[in-house]
């Protein structure tokens, strides 16, 4: 049974707003980012980064290479955002600067992830 | 910070407390986070150049076999690794345990060691 009121759950909750939401899935993306990236960086290192453009290429279009690259960019992006925006809440004062620091970094954020999704579709595509 | 806006006075903290093993794995935690989402501009990039064509890749892979490339590599995996290491061991404090001082320091310095290994370990296989 929920403590909060009615005007409260319109208003945003309290103080930390959704404060508790961003850290359980700053926790959620982390524990998804420890095997992804751990899987990325060795793939990178064993195999991927000195290889050819056609070795490259047949890497990131294999099915579910392209798959796990994709749920890896999407968790790195959104653990990533959740991060900087924690940084940047501490950092930069005036309500301005801040509320422009953090749509910037969020679209910015959103942008890079949205173009390296595309690039591994578009492999994995035209394989 | 002195940054505040309102121009009134801080007490000094950051000049005079002495900086202890907890505080600096805490802002070189942050402090590599930070570097490693930088750090997604390159990644992001040679993605998109694979996704170009064999000569965007090759400009790329130029790069980052350069000296430079090498070092923005090195120093980027191991801000990875030291960041997934000391992410593990904050996921052990958010499930309350190892919290005790001595733990701590003692999680702190297996932690750096962990990273140091395994940056070498990946370099390692990336060298052979």
């Amino acid at each position: 049974m929920s403590l909060r009121s009615p005007l409260g759950t319109a208003r945003g909750l309290g103080s930390a707003k959704s404060g508790t939401h961003h850290w359980w899935m700053q926790r959620l993306s982390a524990i998804a980012l420890v095997p992804l990236s751990l899987w990325f960086v060795a793939s990178l290192a064993g195999h991927v980064a000195a290889a050819d453009h056609a070795a490259v290429v047949a890497w990131i279009g294999t099915p579910w290479v392209s798959i796990i690259l994709v749920l890896f960019l999407a968790s790195l992006f959104y653990h990533s955002q959740l991060g900087v925006q924690v940084v940047i809440e501490d950092y930069v004062h005036g309500e301005a600067s801040k509320l422009v620091s953090l749509v910037l970094m969020k679209f910015a954020h959103l942008l890079l992830a949205t173009a390296g999704i595309f690039a591994v579709l578009k492999i994995a595509f035209s394989q | 910070m002195a940054m505040d806006t309102r121009g009134r006075p801080l007490s000094p903290h950051l000049q005079v407390y002495r900086p202890q093993l907890t505080s600096v794995l805490s802002i070189l935690h942050r402090g590599t986070g930070v570097v490693l989402s930088l750090g997604t501009l390159g990644l992001v990039c040679w993605l998109l150049a694979a996704a170009s064509g064999p000569q965007a890749l090759a400009s790329v892979q130029a790069f980052y076999g350069s000296w430079l490339g090498q070092l923005v590599l090195l120093g980027w995996s191991y801000a990875l690794f030291y960041h997934l290491c000391n992410g593990i061991r904050h996921l052990f404090w958010d499930a309350g345990r190892a919290l005790d001082i001595d733990e701590v320091y003692r999680s702190g310095w297996l932690m750096l060691g962990a990273s140091v290994a395994l940056t070498l370990c990946v370099w390692l296989i990336a060298l052979i």
